[in-house]
């Protein structure tokens, strides 16, 4: 993984918080996971344009007590998870937000 | 269900979060399905609009679980509109549709937008028996091709067989299909009242003894022994358990805007053109109702021995007149499961007993008049 990488949460998902966690389903494989607390943090902070230890400094260490390279292990870890699944996409510069999908002609 | 959906289901139900819907963008079809029991004249669906604006509400209170039917789907112009929209609000979705309209194009758009699954009714896999059912001529093969088209983008396929007088022999017949097609193949044995309460459908229903025989069916249920086992009677958990998901952890929405608790639980709830989906899922005392109700509640249900493994629906009990009554229909199913009757089972079969009785006496006395 480089030094600032880049996180996106995928189209091809579908995912709605339910309290403090967060449930994504794959649209590939219908496989259904949950993110706790802080995964959702990092999920809802993945707009593409964060680096991924900007949004572990501002948004994980301001609420939680826990220094910045333990969090940012932690958090390249999961997101390492997520992008194996498909859920979210990983770069090395920033990615637009993928909200648009595929056009097919109408 | 998997111990993960159990969980969300439990932490839904804790949170009052709507996590299902079942949105039907219309009652219009281009079937004409035999047992079907919607009205398919249009009296003012909601504009396209209505309906964007309706699934933002929608995933603001929560619903993740979203089933788009009908009617038939494809006979709003705005279909793929409404679809593109609900999947960048990430809605996990479901089709319900019979595929007609579905061509090479649509199963590219549907493929390309990630819908998590299609389900197509099948009645037969002989065409004169669907056809005869949809009363389309050529709908079986056009069903069929939309299926294979869908299957060749990668689609889960759900067909969806329900089961009547005049297909019941089918359905070994159309899970072959299903297998030969590479969908998964989901039988419903139960046709239900029309959304207005008429019952004259409900003669379409297969008799006990077919009922019976499907609930013997390995390749169906699974362990028979099991499945078929007699009832315990409910225990004092039971008792308090929630009829179903109804009003719980999901609604209706109709194609005029209507909030029921299910689409099978026409009990009107609330409008959304007049009031947002979260306040109406919140605030409505209809809802509320449906979800005081425990087994505990239903003075028929919570002393019959089928009372903590029946299925009852209890949109089918409120069609039947009384939403904490028993649903016959399921009666009839765990008398068919078990071969022992439901305590409402047994009041109707005295009823009769005594009511033909009587019907003699008043021929006699009529006779004595003469």
């Amino acid at each position: 993984m480089s030094d600032k990488p880049y996180v996106a949460r995928s189209n091809m998902i579908a995912a709605r918080v339910l309290g403090n966690e967060t449930m994504v389903m794959s649209a590939s494989d219908s496989t259904l996971f949950t993110l706790d607390e802080v995964a959702t943090l990092i999920w809802e902070s993945a707009d593409g344009l964060t680096p991924l230890e900007e949004i572990v400094k501002n948004k994980v260490c301001t609420q939680y007590d826990v220094s910045p390279e333990v969090a940012l292990k932690d958090a390249e870890v999961l997101v390492k998870q997520l992008a194996g699944h498909g859920l979210m996409l990983l770069s090395d510069r920033p990615v637009a937000q993928p909200s648009e999908f595929p056009k097919v002609n109408p | 269900m998997s111990a993960l959906i159990g969980e969300m289901v439990t932490k839904a139900l804790k949170l009052n979060i709507p996590l299902s819907v079942h949105l039907d963008l219309t009652y219009r079809c281009n079937e004409r399905c035999i047992h079907c029991y919607l009205d398919h004249h249009d009296h003012g669906e909601m504009t396209t609009v209505e309906i964007k604006d309706l699934l933002d509400q929608m995933a603001d209170a929560g619903v993740f679980y979203l089933t788009i039917s009908g009617g038939e789907i494809m006979m709003r112009r705005d279909f793929f509109e409404i679809l593109e929209h609900a999947r960048k609000r990430t809605f996990c979705i479901k089709l319900k549709t019979n595929g007609i309209l579905i061509r090479s194009n649509e199963a590219d758009r549907i493929k390309a937008l990630g819908v998590e699954s299609v389900q197509i009714s099948i009645y037969s896999h002989i065409p004169d028996v669907h056809d005869a059912i949809t009363k389309l001529p050529g709908s079986l093969a056009d069903s069929i091709e939309a299926i294979r088209r869908l299957r060749a983008h990668g689609i889960h396929v759900i067909i969806a067989n329900v089961l009547m007088v005049k297909n019941a022999s089918d359905y070994e017949g159309v899970k072959a299909l299903a297998a030969e097609l590479g969908a998964q193949f989901m039988l419903d044995p139960t046709v239900t009242p029309m959304m207005d309460g008429d019952r004259g459908i409900l003669n379409l229903n297969v008799d006990e003894a077919a009922l019976r025989e499907v609930f013997r069916n390995e390749g169906l249920v699974g362990n028979v022994e099991e499945f078929c086992a007699p009832p315990k009677g409910p225990n004092e958990s039971d008792l308090d358990m929630l009829p179903c998901s109804a009003g719980h952890t999901a609604c209706y929405v109709s194609p005029y805007g209507d909030v029921y608790p299910c689409v099978q639980f026409p009990l009107p709830s609330g409008n959304v053109r007049s009031t947002r989906f979260v306040d109406i899922w919140r605030n409505s005392p209809e809802l509320n109702e449906v979800r005081s109700i425990t087994l505990r509640d239903m003075p028929s249900c919570s002393v019959c021995t089928h009372g903590g493994t029946c299925t009852r629906c209890p949109g089918l009990a409120y069609l039947e007149g009384n939403m904490r009554g028993p649903s016959s229909q399921d009666c009839e199913k765990s008398y068919a499961r078990t071969g022992i009757p439901s305590e409402n089972l047994k009041k109707r079969r005295a009823a009769s007993f005594s009511s033909s009785h009587l019907v003699q006496i008043q021929g006699l006395q009529s006779s004595v008049a003469i």
